[in-house]
């Protein structure tokens, strides 16, 4: 397989996480941004991975990323559910003040 | 150009545009889903790198999990009726900027660094390998990393059951 061509993807898919996470407001965009920047991780590590003679190092980091990454998404939405509750909006330039 | 390259490059593309959709759109609804679109092409793309059981988890995990979260955090973070969830958005021209730049600069070290070249390039043996060899790894040389990371799963799960279920009174007294 053309290992610049899947190298260039992972760059584009965390250029477009790194654009998401610098200009939304809204919280779960910017979670979203950051998903699409851990997979941009993941891609790069898969890629070299099928190059490493027999150990498969590179498969076994990015599937502790991707649980990593399923961890951080639960604490972050169950944070962020929270947040919307006392706060009462999910725009991060809302939510300035801490105690309230 | 044999087929399963032609399908190959179409997956790559289809990753590629629906990130774009992703950076570009304002609904954040159609954001959820162009991921989703986005992850599933993804794993077609760790199937042809070898990576049969990492496509799997990647459907399994990001599809079916992260992602219905996602869905279920725009449910309850959000009270509108009949109308688009729409983001907003600030400083949009430095956001381009940082990541072009980055983007630029990315291309330009793959370029420089000139992988195909590599004398290690030259053997493709993960195919080889497979799924076997890779849960006999995982569960001989990285167990242990294996099992702290269920431990993280698990203390993750219940932070997160911990913190969002406590009831409105508990969060307005703290």
């Amino acid at each position: 397989m053309p290992i610049n061509f899947v190298l260039f993807l992972g760059a584009l898919l965390f250029c477009c996480g790194l654009y998401v996470v610098a200009t939304k407001k809204n919280a779960i965009m910017v979670l979203i941004g950051i998903e699409l920047m851990l997979n941009a991780a993941n891609i790069n590590l898969v890629t070299f991975s099928a190059f490493d003679p027999g150990e498969l190092q590179g498969q076994v980091f990015s599937l502790f990323i991707i649980t990593v990454a399923a961890a951080e998404a639960a604490i972050g939405l169950a944070l962020l559910v929270k947040v919307y509750q006392y706060f009462k909006s999910s725009d991060l330039t809302d939510i300035s003040d801490l105690k309230g | 150009m044999n087929l399963s390259l032609i399908i190959f490059y179409v997956l790559g593309a289809m990753v590629g545009l629906s990130a774009i959709f992703v950076a570009l759109t304002k609904n954040v609804i159609y954001a959820a889903f162009a991921l989703i679109l986005c992850f599933l092409c993804l794993s077609g793309v760790y199937v042809f790198l070898g990576a049969e059981f990492i496509a799997i988890v990647q459907i399994l995990v990001y599809v079916g999990g992260i992602l219905v979260l996602l869905l279920f955090g725009v449910m309850l973070t959000n009270r509108l009726k009949g109308q688009d969830l729409l983001t907003a958005t600030r400083s949009k021209f430095f956001g381009f900027l940082l990541a072009g730049a980055l983007f630029l600069v990315l291309v330009k070290g793959i370029i420089s660094a000139n992988f195909v070249d590599a004398e290690w390039m030259q053997q493709e043996v993960s195919m080889k390998v497979g799924l076997k060899g890779f849960g006999l790894n995982l569960m001989t040389e990285y167990v242990l990393a294996f099992e702290l990371i269920g431990l993280l799963l698990l203390v993750a799960l219940i932070g997160s059951v911990y913190i969002a279920g406590k009831g409105k009174e508990a969060v307005d007294a703290d």
